[in-house]
């Protein structure tokens, strides 16, 4: 009488095929001329590794989705994360939070909660103190709630 | 406003990475919402927030409303010396808000 | 059929009503009641589980302050010293008959007894930050113990209205709180895995809201759901389909504060 819930399915589908079950870089190319990115770069391009964006594919509810952004990097003295930028897709507010880290961060790895006006990819752009940047992006299907709650 | 903070550990050895984790009760309220008779709920979030460790800046963050209600940040810091962090936030309605937390850390 | 077969067919019948209405057996066997946060995804299940993430801990620790604040006069604390000894397993018990008045009051309207008659404070309104903070605060008390409410005795009308009213169909949809909860709780609605409605977790962080809400204010969700009217705060009808739901949900373990979708 109890079927599995379509979550459960696609872990057991995700796990039987080794595939992630946060979502990770859709491989689409960064827009420099994407007026979130060029606020942040200027210009200078943006390549494509060294962050690590996580998302989960499937979210319940777009007001409270958990995500972790980390940068590769000794976070020293000489060598570290100024800052990562994230933005949305599809939000009504693209320029979603800035985070300023700094040599003394220790490790470039933030957390926190977003919320996301429906299916969209979610990027992440670090700048780094040699004055490089980075990204991933990650993609989220955000699911309505079955029932309307007017209360 | 109500605030938890954590520090993970809360007793560090100097030059040790610790967790520092927050959890701030805010409504970061959108502006695209409507009340009961169809007004707009005015937009009001928590814009800026920073923490300083024993007075030095150590993170900074630009929200917005992308940023969930009742916003939880989790960053890392390095162990310099025993004292404090100490939180202070800003939102739309220019309210403030702070809240701070111990450290203490051995040679 | 044969006269003999008619008879013990009828018998058999009237056996089974009877064991019903007496026996009082739950549609649902115990080995499959199932928590709502049992059929909620990873991350919803990983907030609720973070004791220091979890949204709802923001008003447990508000009801923490307010538990040893006067009000009118006198603090919780006052009467009933450290929460922690006075409170523990007092969630399990809700709702339940005011021997004084001979009402039936959930957590909530406990809250709200005390604090007008025994504190001398205004009665806190329902769904306020007082209120929640508080009854978040005692029911966190009994976190991980069993509900069991009793519904023998002056309680007995009021589980039976409860239980007609779960049994009802209502609204424009014109479902019952069983059409989906009973008969298809674990089947998928859209994209949601509907869960059997136990009211064990409250008050809850419903995500949906962004912040803290009591079991009223997720029954009138339903309501809402089903195009019915929505009952005032403090209707009677919330109050016996309470107890009905607690009795369902015997012996799972309270959760306060939940974290649902």
């Amino acid at each position: 009488m109890n079927r599995p819930g379509r979550r459960r399915f696609v872990a057991g589908l995700a796990g039987a095929m080794a595939l992630p079950v946060v979502s990770r870089a859709a491989g689409a190319q960064i827009d420099s001329l994407d007026p979130m990115v060029w606020v942040f770069t200027k210009g200078v391009p943006v390549q494509k590794g060294r962050v690590k964006l996580e998302l989960p594919v499937l979210a319940d509810n777009g007001n409270s989705v958990p995500l972790t952004v980390t940068v590769d990097s000794p976070m020293s003295a000489t060598e570290y994360v100024k800052s990562i930028h994230l933005f949305s897709e599809k939000n009504p507010v693209r320029d979603m939070a800035r985070f300023y880290l700094g040599p003394r961060g220790g490790r470039a790895k933030v957390v926190t909660r977003v919320r996301l006006a429906g299916t969209q990819t979610v990027t992440a752009i670090a700048a780094l103190s040699d004055g490089s940047f980075w990204s991933d992006s990650a993609h989220v299907q955000v699911t309505l709630s079955a029932c309307m709650d007017e209360s | 406003m109500s605030a938890r903070i954590r520090i993970v550990p809360a007793r560090a050895k100097r030059g040790e990475v610790v967790e520092v984790s927050i959890l701030i009760q805010h409504d970061m309220e959108t502006g695209y919402r409507r009340d009961d008779e169809g007004r707009v709920i005015p937009r009001d979030c928590i814009n800026l927030l920073t923490c300083r460790y024993n007075g030095v800046e150590v993170f900074r963050a630009d929200l917005s409303s992308g940023i969930s209600a009742n916003p939880y940040l989790q960053f890392y810091t390095v162990a310099q010396a025993t004292g404090e962090l100490e939180f202070s936030w800003i939102d739309d309605l220019s309210v403030q808000g702070s809240a701070r937390a111990s450290i203490a850390v051995s040679e | 059929m044969k006269g003999g077969g008619a008879s013990l067919l009828i018998a058999a019948l009237l056996a089974a009503w009877a064991y019903g209405a007496a026996g009082q057996e739950r549609r649902i066997p115990t080995g499959e009641l199932r928590s709502g946060i049992a059929f909620a995804s990873p991350e919803v299940r990983a907030m609720q589980a973070d004791e220091f993430s979890n949204p709802g801990m923001l008003w447990v620790e508000k009801g923490e302050k307010l538990w040893s604040t006067p009000a009118g006069g006198r603090s919780c604390a006052d009467c009933h010293g450290e929460a922690g000894t006075s409170m523990k397993g007092a969630a399990t018990r809700y709702p339940a008959i005011d021997r004084a008045s001979g009402q039936l009051l959930n957590l909530e309207g406990r809250i709200r007894q005390c604090r007008s008659e025994r504190q001398g404070a205004a009665a806190p309104r329902y769904e306020s930050e007082e209120l929640l903070a508080l009854t978040a605060y005692v029911a966190h008390q009994s976190r991980g113990m069993p509900i069991e409410v009793a519904i023998d005795g002056a309680v007995r009308p009021h589980f039976e209205a409860g239980r007609a009213f779960f049994y009802r169909r209502i609204g424009q949809v014109n479902l019952s709180c069983a059409n989906c909860h009973e008969q298809n709780w674990g089947r998928t609605l859209l994209s949601e895995t509907i869960t059997q409605g136990h009211p064990n977790a409250y008050p809850i962080y419903r995500i949906e809201w962004q912040t803290l809400g009591s079991v009223e204010h997720r029954l009138r969700g339903c309501l809402s759901a089903v195009r019915a009217e929505i009952l005032p705060y403090g209707a009677p009808e919330y109050r016996d389909l309470e107890l009905f739901l607690a009795w369902r949900a015997k012996g799972l373990p309270v959760e306060t504060p939940g974290v649902r979708r």
